[in-house]
C-alpha cells in the first residue's frame, strides 16, 4: 500500500523494551474500587446506587446523560461503601463524584445482556446501543464515547475504519501487547465497528517499531477481505487520527473538521477488543490494559487491571518503585498529564502510568530563544511555535488564535525540540483553556442579552395589555352608568 | 391640461429637492462610537454602573463622562476592551478582580416575596408567591441586585469554583524576560 509523507514530527528514544516482550498479567481485585461518574470526554455520568447497595459484577451503577457520555458498571460484585468526591486522575487534582465499592471476594456475575450471535446481520443500530450501554470509551487517551462515533456513519459517508495500532508515546507497550496476545479479538471488534459504521474497508495501522505485532495480526487478516495491515513509520506522532489517515489516504482533515468529513473514522485498538467483548458476550468495558513502566517502577510490564483501582495498589503490584520517582505521568511521556498523587483510581482512558526517574526527563532551565526555526520545521499541524507563544507571553491571544494556536494538537514535540527548553506547547494549552473560556463567557453574554431582550418586550407587552384593559374597563362603566344614553357613534369608539 | 402636468411636475421636483437636501444637511448626527461601545457592554442593563442600563453608559463612556471601569460585572476583560476601543490606558489601581460569581438563595432564609423575580433582569430566578425560590445558575449574571432587595438577606452572591471541565492549565512562570 502506498503511504504518503506527513509534515514535521521527531524521533524520540522509544524505551519501549522495558515492557514490549512481557506478557499481560491480570492483577488480582483490590480492596476497594473507585469508580469515577466521569471517566469520558461529555457530561458525567449520574448514580443510580447509594451506600449500602448490593451490586453484582456488570451491573450499572451510573447511566448516562445527554448525547455525549457514557454510563459505568461494577467492575465486580460487592457493597457500595459511598457515593463521595475524591481526587480524578488529572493535573489539577480536582475532586470529582466517584463510586466506592467494596468487593466481595464472589466475582459474581449479573444478568449480563445476550451476546449477538451474529453482529454481521444485525442492523448498526442495535450495535450503537449495544456498545453505548457497555460504557465503552475511545481507550487510546482519549476517552470519547465510543458509540457517538460509531454513529457517523448515519451521517456522513464512510468508507474507511482505520483501526490505531500506532502507539506512538514512548514507553507505551500496551496496544501493542494487545495487537499480540488478543489477535482475534481485535480484529472481530474492528470488523464489528465496520459494520455498524457501513465503512467496506478496514485498515490496521502499526508502527514499523513493533514488528511481531505487524507479522501477527498481517497473518490473522490474510484470509479476511477487506482488511489490511499495514507498517506506518516510526515518527512521532503518527498515532494521531489526523496524522495517521494522512499518512495512510493521503487526505490531510481540514482545520475544525473531522476525520470522518474525508470518509475515515479511526478507533483505537483496544476500543475494538472491548467491542468484541460487548458484542460477542454482553460484558461491559470493566478492565483495560496499562502499561506500567519507567526507570523508577521495580517490574515494569502490562497489566490488565479493573477499572477503579488505585494506582497505588497498580503501582504496589509492579514491585513498587526502586528509585524515588521525579515524576509520575498518565499516559505517555510526550502528551501524558502529570498525575498530582498515586491516590487515584485507573480510570478508562489511562494507557499508562511512568514512574520516571531525574535522569528520565529534562527539567533543564529555560533560555531566551535563539530563533533557530527547529519548533517550525517539526511542527506536524504546520504550525509556527515560536511566533505564536511570544504573543501568548505577553497575552496577545486574538492572534494566537488567528495563527492557529487552536489547531494544535499538543503533541509536545516542538517543546521536546526546542534546544532552549521553552516549555511551548505548555503555552498553548494555556493559550487553548483561555480562549475556550472567552468562548464560554462570549456565548453566556449573549444568552443574557436575548433574556433581557425578551423580558424587556415581554413587561412593554404586559403594560400595554394592562392599559388596554383599564381602558376597556372605563368604558364599561361609563356605558352601564348611564343606561339611557345613546350608542356611541363611530367616532366616540375610536377615541376611547 | 399641459398646465395642470407641468405645474404639478414643477411643485414635485421643487418640494422633492428641499426634502432630499433637508434629509442630508438638518440629519440628526448618531454617534458611531456609541454603538460600538454598546456592543463591548454586557448588555444585561443590570444598572450597577448607575446609569439606566447598558446604552446609557455607552453614551457617558464615549462622551468622556464616564470611567472605563464603570462596569463593574465586566471586570478587567471588559476594561481592557473599552480602553483599546477608546485609546486610553485604564487605571486598573481601583479595580479588584473579582472571580465569576451567581447568586445563591438560603432556601431556610427566603420567605416567598417575589421581590427578587421582578429585580432580575434575565429571569433566573424561579419561584412565586409563598414559595421558595431558586437561581438558575446558567443564566445569572451576577449583577447582585436581588441581594439589594431581599429583605430576609437570604441572597448571598458565591464564586463559581474551577471544575474539572473548565479547569485548564495556567501561564508558564518561566522565561518572562525571554524569548
Amino acid at each position: 500500500m502506498k503511504l504518503f509523507q506527513i509534515r514535521g514530527g521527531i524521533h524520540p528514544d522509544y524505551r519501549k523494551e522495558q515492557t514490549s516482550e512481557k506478557p499481560i498479567v491480570a492483577m488480582p481485585l483490590p480492596a476497594a474500587l473507585y469508580i469515577p461518574l466521569q471517566q469520558h470526554i461529555g457530561a458525567p455520568a449520574e448514580a443510580l446506587v447509594a451506600e449500602g447497595d448490593l451490586v453484582k459484577k456488570g451491573q450499572m451503577i451510573a447511566r448516562s446523560q445527554g448525547a455525549v457520555s457514557a454510563p459505568q458498571h461494577a467492575p465486580t460484585s460487592g457493597r457500595i461503601a459511598a457515593v463521595a468526591e475524591i481526587p480524578a486522575p488529572h493535573p489539577s487534582g480536582l475532586p470529582q463524584l466517584t463510586i466506592i465499592l467494596e468487593p466481595d471476594g464472589k466475582d459474581e456475575w449479573t444478568v449480563l445482556p445476550s451476546p449477538i450471535a451474529d453482529p454481521f446481520t444485525v442492523a448498526a443500530q442495535a450495535i450503537h446501543a449495544r456498545v453505548a450501554e457497555s460504557g465503552i470509551v475511545g481507550m487510546g487517551g482519549a476517552a470519547f464515547p465510543s458509540a457517538v462515533k460509531l454513529t457517523l456513519g448515519t451521517q456522513k459517508k464512510l468508507d474507511t475504519l482505520l483501526l490505531n495500532g500506532a502507539e506512538c508515546e514512548p514507553y507505551l507497550t500496551c496496544d501493542d501487547r494487545v495487537m499480540r496476545e488478543y489477535t482475534e479479538e481485535v480484529i472481530d471488534g474492528a470488523r464489528i465497528m465496520a459494520h455498524a459504521l457501513g465503512a467496506p474497508k478496514i485498515i490496521i495501522g502499526i508502527e514499523q517499531n513493533k514488528p511481531q505485532a505487524i507479522a501477527i495480526m498481517t497473518k490473522a487478516v490474510a484470509s479476511i477481505a477487506g482488511v489490511e495491515v499495514v507498517a506506518v513509520p516510526v515518527q512521532y506522532p503518527m498515532g494521531s487520527e489526523r496524522h495517521l489517515v494522512q499518512a495512510l489516504t493521503g487526505r490531510e482533515t481540514p482545520a475544525r473538521k473531522l476525520t470522518a468529513d474525508l470518509g475515515v473514522v479511526v478507533h483505537n485498538v483496544a476500543t475494538a477488543r472491548a467491542v468484541h467483548h460487548a458484542v460477542r458476550f454482553g460484558r461491559p468495558l470493566l478492565s483495560r490494559v496499562v502499561t506500567v513502566s519507567g526507570g523508577a517502577i521495580r517490574d515494569p510490564r502490562n497489566v490488565e487491571v479493573t477499572i477503579g483501582t488505585k494506582v497505588s495498589d497498580l503501582v504496589e503490584f509492579c514491585g513498587g518503585f526502586a528509585v524515588r520517582p521525579e515524576r509520575l505521568v498518565n499516559g505517555g511521556p510526550m502528551m501524558g498529564q502529570p498525575l498530582p498523587s498515586l491516590d487515584v483510581p485507573v480510570v478508562k482512558g489511562m494507557s499508562g502510568i511512568l514512574a520516571l526517574t531525574a535522569e528520565e526527563i529534562n527539567d533543564s532551565p529555560t533560555n531566551p530563544c535563539i530563533r533557530c526555526g527547529t519548533c517550525v520545521t517539526i511542527c506536524p499541524c504546520g504550525l509556527s511555535p515560536v511566533e505564536m507563544s511570544s504573543f501568548i507571553r505577553k497575552d496577545n491571544l486574538e492572534i494566537a488564535a488567528k495563527l492557529g494556536v487552536m489547531d494544535c494538537v499538543s503533541c509536545g514535540s516542538c517543546s521536546w525540540v526546542c534546544p532552549s527548553h521553552i516549555p511551548l506547547v505548555h503555552y498553548f494549552n494555556y493559550a487553548k483553556g483561555m480562549l475556550n473560556d472567552q468562548d464560554r463567557e462570549r456565548r453566556k453574554n449573549d444568552r443574557v442579552k436575548t433574556l433581557v431582550e425578551a423580558r424587556t418586550i415581554r413587561i412593554e407587552k404586559a403594560a400595554e395589555a394592562k392599559k388596554a384593559a383599564l381602558a376597556a374597563k372605563k368604558t364599561a362603566a361609563a356605558t352601564e352608568s348611564i343606561p339611557a344614553a345613546p350608542a356611541p357613534t363611530a367616532e366616540e369608539k375610536v377615541n376611547a | 391640461m399641459l398646465m395642470a402636468i407641468g405645474s404639478l411636475t414643477a411643485m414635485g421636483v421643487t418640494l422633492g429637492t428641499i426634502l432630499g437636501a433637508a434629509a442630508k444637511f438638518l440629519a440628526v448626527e448618531e454617534n458611531p462610537l456609541e454603538e460600538e461601545l454598546k456592543a463591548l457592554l454586557p448588555g444585561s442593563q443590570c444598572g450597577q454602573c448607575g446609569y439606566v442600563g447598558c446604552a446609557q453608559a455607552a453614551v457617558a463612556l464615549a462622551k468622556g463622562e464616564a470611567p472605563v471601569t464603570v462596569c463593574p460585572p465586566g471586570g478587567k476583560a471588559v476594561i481592557e476592551a473599552l480602553a483599546k476601543k477608546l485609546g486610553v490606558t485604564a487605571d486598573l489601581s481601583e479595580h479588584e478582580e473579582k472571580g465569576p460569581e451567581h447568586a445563591f438563595i438560603i432556601e431556610d432564609l427566603c420567605i416567598g416575596c417575589t421581590r427578587c423575580l421582578r429585580e432580575c433582569t434575565t429571569d433566573s430566578i424561579l419561584g412565586a408567591n409563598k414559595l421558595m425560590h431558586t437561581v438558575i445558575l446558567d443564566t445569572c449574571h451576577a449583577c447582585s441586585k436581588c441581594v439589594a432587595v431581599c429583605p430576609t438577606e437570604a441572597i448571598v452572591m458565591q464564586p463559581i469554583n474551577v471544575t474539572l471541565g473548565t479547569w485548564h492549565w495556567s501561564k508558564p512562570e518561566s522565561g518572562q524576560h525571554l524569548h
